[in-house]
């Protein structure tokens, strides 16, 4: 289990010193979710809680699209994913490290989107900040448990971008709902925290669902 | 990370496999026993099962039919840690373009645990004739470089089964002239050593069981005086039953 999280971590960090040095993934997911922000902030004069919550979800989720998209593109360039296959150590090692390097770059995103909806809409990003950081941490987490999944399962296919969304959105849809929902609890008139860990607990439920399938069926999909 | 406790074994047994894609048999009732110290050559034209068969050898590939057996073991039985005593270098090369060298096999050497990393990547980048180059990143290399660098990658972990696809693609005289050797180095080290190619002028002196392989079909080419070349267009021109 130690090697297994350690593989995990030596994957994840590959990936970020990868991601470091080409910026890649930073910009594109940055400019696509700045985009997005932007463009409901011209279009909303005075947004409610909720449609503001359901902006910056909508923002997460479209630049994790993005970022998944690209996850195992890296690996499928010159076939590092068979290397990666022929470690002595579980494949759900690999899977558990693709998905740790998602995770800090769609966190670092978030730490950039939501201050600037903060900014823009004039939403109350700070009346409950662990609160607010938990809900996101845990609706990321199941949207790429899912997602880094789906996106090794299809790397191999030709039609991965246009398949990936197809898939992953319907899959997804109780995280985005029960992100969105806490989410507008907080930022409503009036906020209603009870509500927002009721569904922090279901988001927490689905993380140990997408995890658990994910790490379970990793192994078997990816034998060719 | 701990060197996982990588089991061991002498010979590898590939009986009656079978590998369907589909309604296509890439692969069709193969036998092959491999022992220590063996140099095995697939040869055979494109499509015939080469980089199919490797891929078995290696793990990555389930048989349809059939058994691969290491040491007399199944795949299964012998865990995660069976996959490091397997080395593989495949017609792409296993290596991160935006790492330089010895990032590559800093990393690949971790990921499989190798103890004395340091001295073990130094030793890798030396062979591969690469330590003046270890700092760059790979995008930057040459194919030959990166043959050469993908076989250090392949080698680091000191496999039993080591698997090569076209390991001679893209090598100088030189490069081929020191790879011969390496493969010579290994035989004596008492490693088994699978390669697909259609270099037919440096498998001879080198290759000690020569296999052909036709539309998934295997056979293992005649002994005789003459060179291998000779020896497979004899068997491809044969009836194969």
């Amino acid at each position: 289990m130690t090697t297994a999280l350690r593989a995990a971590w030596l994957i994840a960090a590959k990936d970020l010193r990868t991601e470091f040095r080409s910026r890649e993934l930073v910009y594109t997911t940055l400019f696509f979710g700045m985009a997005c922000v932007l463009v409901f902030a011209f279009a909303f004069a005075a947004p409610s809680g909720d449609a503001i919550a359901g902006v910056l979800w909508i923002a997460v989720l479209f630049s994790g699209t993005v970022a998944l998209g690209r996850t195992f593109e890296r690996e499928r360039q010159n076939e590092t994913l068979r290397a990666l296959l022929l470690a002595p150590v579980e494949r759900g090692a690999v899977y558990l490290g693709k998905l740790i390097g998602l995770m800090i770059l769609l966190g670092g995103l978030e730490l950039v989107l939501v201050p600037i909806i903060g900014i823009l809409f004039t939403a109350p990003v700070g009346r409950a900040p662990w609160l607010l950081a938990g809900l996101l941490l845990s609706g990321t987490l199941g949207f790429a448990a899912v997602g880094t999944l789906f996106s090794a399962m299809l790397s191999r296919v030709q039609s991965r971008d246009i398949l990936l969304p197809v898939v992953l959105y319907p899959l997804t849809v109780p995280v985005v709902i029960a992100g969105v929902e806490g989410t507008a609890a907080i930022f409503a008139a009036d906020p209603r925290f009870d509500v927002a860990r009721m569904w922090l607990a279901m988001l927490i439920f689905f993380d140990a669902v997408f995890v658990t399938l994910a790490l379970w069926t990793f192994g078997a999909v990816m034998r060719e | 990370m701990a060197e996982p406790a990588a089991p061991d074994f002498d010979r590898v047994d590939l009986l009656n496999v079978t590998r369907r894609y589909g309604r296509r048999r890439a692969l069709s009732r193969a036998t092959l026993t491999c022992h220590a110290g063996d140099i095995v050559g697939l040869f055979g034209p494109n499509g015939a099962g080469k980089s199919t068969l490797l891929s078995i050898l290696s793990t990555l590939v389930a048989p349809s039919e059939g058994e691969v057996r290491f040491g007399g073991q199944l795949a299964p039985g012998l865990g995660d840690a069976l996959r490091g005593r397997i080395g593989v270098l495949g017609h792409d090369l296993f290596l991160y373009s935006d790492l330089t060298a010895r990032e590559n096999l800093e990393f690949f050497g971790r990921l499989h645990g190798v103890r004395d990393l340091a001295a073990r990547v130094a030793a890798g980048l030396a062979e591969a004739r690469l330590t003046e180059r270890a700092g760059d990143r790979v995008g930057a290399f040459s194919r030959g470089l990166r043959q050469r660098l993908g076989l250090a990658r392949a080698l680091l972990h000191g496999p039993r089964l080591v698997l090569l696809d076209e390991p001679f693609t893209g090598l100088d005289d030189e490069s081929v002239h020191l790879l011969a050797g390496r493969l010579r180095a290994l035989q004596a080290a008492g490693a088994i050593v699978v390669m697909a190619t259609h270099d037919f002028e440096t498998a001879d002196g080198l290759v000690d069981r020569p296999v052909c392989l036709r539309e998934g079909r295997m056979r293992a080419l005649a002994p005789g005086p003459e060179r291998i070349r000779e020896r497979y267009r004899q068997a491809l021109a044969e009836a194969w039953t």
